[in-house]
């Protein structure tokens, strides 16, 4: 069903989002490692999943019918920390130890290690394949839930990811939301320059899915998009979120040397005041 | 198991693979099969017969596929995924090294027309390393069944064992090894004949001829203690190192490369542990080539019952 969200609730993700970009920057600054660029263009959509739409509960991370949420670009890692952190999966304080021997906080995601994490990641391409397989899967069981599969561009580029599509197509499944973080920048350079993906919007269709397009910066279009989602029971769905890579911190927005890299301590105080201006 | 499986020691491997995983099907609700367009020659199509809504065909989308199974089994269903070993160990390789060993996920793989058994199709079909890759992936287990019965009974062993497997079934028809009663144990290794001159270590197809060849040393006053090795990861130590002790030199036979399989799980366990001379049959780092059957592409390919007859004689020259 379709409904108004009201301002209340969307500034309150808003808020979220912008914790997760504080504790990423925090995060990548403190370890001196990480991936700052494409953890800032998830976090609205981060927000929504954790604090709006997902059946989970940080009581019971192995709930057998909680909804399914899979990184499938890993490497926004520290931005996942962060919400399930702040959705209660384990205490803030351990974001302080990603990356360190005893922590359960790896570079990239590990299922085995964090409460809350559904499956590890990092190398491109998995999620959707693996959305499949627990959408088929759920279909034969007594526990009913949807999965939601977060994938960049990068994602999109390998082969494997398309044929995760033609599967969801063949098999029809409307129990798993593919949502795409567009912001069309990538390790090397720009997305369009580095592999071009365009036309993706008729890609996907012509894979089978519905496509959704979104500014996945407004948090009021990224809750309507995932109502919509659930509407659609003919094919698969793909929420195509027109997102901007760094977002939050004027430096390091829509460049591909934010990539990986890491603030120096001005850089570092610099995205700070401006991140906690917009918060 | 009805008994008709257990009772076709002359079939091909796959056969007693495919029938056995179809009667599983029927004990085990859990049991899910997945094949990418070659159900017809892994026989996994006797699965698919019984079990349509359990059986996924899913292309030759090899590597999509093995991280569908990863979603099945995150979902508590037990996943057996079915292609030919080359294929799935390599294609579908990072699928496995990162979603099901590093992610430690209880997926089944089941690679078919394991070695050179799919003998007519030639080298880009054989899977000459495919116990070497998956050997080499954390948290994996390996399993070459030696004959029908053994692979047929593996199939449960297999489901009801909890973590990751890799599993090779021949094309072929292999050797009659085991009687119907029978108990498969992962990670264990059978005795089947008790010898103190030397140990000939066999897993897979290869028993059968290892078997032929102690039969003949023993007639040249050789006694050969003969170990079926299923599991060569994690390989059974102990049953090694005491070969080792008591017998003082090991052969190894594998329808696989001698580099990282079932000769490198035996090297590596003994020069770690109780050193002695091992030899090893099988092929020698080649692709091997097309052949006219399994059987004489086999001997063609140094894996004779002759080949392994010397390699006995040769490691006991060396023996101390």
């Amino acid at each position: 069903m379709l409904h108004s969200h009201n301002e209340a609730l969307i500034s309150s993700l808003q808020e979220k989002a912008q914790r997760i970009r504080l504790d990423v920057l925090d995060m990548v600054y403190r370890r001196q490692a990480g991936h700052p660029g494409g953890s800032f263009s998830c976090a609205e959509i981060l927000a929504s999943l954790y604090f709006h739409q997902l059946k989970i509960d940080p009581a019971k991370p192995h709930w057998n019918e909680r909804d399914r949420f899979i990184l499938s670009k890993g490497h926004a890692a520290a931005a996942l920390y962060s919400i399930l952190a702040q959705r209660g999966f384990f205490p803030t304080a351990d974001l302080e130890t990603w990356g360190h021997l005893d922590s359960h906080l790896q570079g990239h995601p590990d299922r085995i290690k964090t409460p809350g994490v559904d499956m590890s990641s990092g190398f491109l391409g998995h999620g959707i394949s693996i959305g499949v397989g627990l959408s088929l899967a759920q279909r034969l069981s007594e526990s009913h839930f949807h999965t939601y599969i977060l994938v960049s561009e990068g994602d999109m580029q390998s082969g494997v990811a398309w044929e995760g599509a033609m599967t969801a197509a063949k098999f029809r499944i409307t129990e798993m939301t593919v949502i795409m973080d567009y912001n069309n920048v990538q390790l090397d350079g720009s997305g369009s320059d580095i592999m071009p993906l365009e036309p993706i919007i008729e890609k996907w269709q012509a894979f089978g899915f519905q496509v959704l397009e979104i500014n996945g910066h407004n948090i009021r279009q990224v809750l309507e998009a995932l109502d919509m989602a659930q509407e659609i029971h003919s094919k698969p769905v793909v929420i195509l979120a027109h997102t901007t890579k760094g977002k939050g911190v004027s430096f390091m927005e829509n460049t591909s040397a934010w990539h990986g890299a890491v603030p120096n301590q001005t850089q570092y105080q610099a995205a700070r005041l401006e991140l906690e201006g917009v918060q | 198991m009805t008994a008709h499986i257990l009772q076709l020691p002359d079939a091909p491997q796959r056969q007693a693979y495919g029938l056995a995983l179809a009667e599983y099907g029927a004990i085990n609700s859990a049991v899910v099969v997945l094949d990418a367009d070659v159900s017809s020659s892994t026989l996994t199509s006797y699965f698919a017969k019984r079990f349509p809504t359990r059986f996924f065909n899913m292309g030759v989308t090899e590597a999509s596929m093995v991280d569908v199974a990863v979603g099945f089994a995150l979902a508590d269903k037990i996943p057996f995924v079915n292609t030919f070993a080359a294929l799935l160990t390599l294609r579908a390789c990072e699928q496995i090294r990162t979603c099901v060993g590093y992610a430690n996920v209880n997926v089944k793989l089941v690679g078919g027309y394991a070695g050179i058994s799919d003998y007519k199709d030639g080298p880009t079909h054989f899977a000459v390393n495919d116990m070497a890759v998956m050997r080499s992936i954390p948290n994996m287990t390996v399993i070459a069944p030696a004959d029908n019965v053994e692979a047929a009974k593996m199939v449960a062993a297999v489901a009801e064992y909890p973590g990751p497997i890799y599993m090779r079934i021949s094309r072929a028809p292999v050797g009659d090894i085991f009687d119907t009663n029978y108990l498969p144990q992962v990670g264990k290794g059978v005795i089947l004949r008790h010898g103190g001159d030397v140990t000939l270590v066999g897993t897979g197809s290869m028993l059968g001829r290892c078997k032929i060849a102690a039969e003949l040393l023993a007639k040249q006053n050789i006694d050969v203690r003969l170990i079926a090795m299923a599991t060569i990861k994690p390989i059974d130590q102990e049953l090694l190192i005491q070969a080792a002790r008591e017998t003082g030199a090991i052969v190894t036979a594998e329808e696989h490369s001698i580099v990282g399989g079932l000769a490198g799980a035996v090297a590596e366990t003994l020069s770690f542990n109780y050193p002695v001379p091992v030899e090893a049959i099988g092929l020698n780092d080649t692709f091997a080539k097309t052949g006219l059957d399994t059987e004489s592409l086999m001997d063609a390919c140094g894996l004779a019952v002759g080949d392994i007859v010397n390699a006995v004689k040769r490691v006991l020259t060396r023996k101390r």
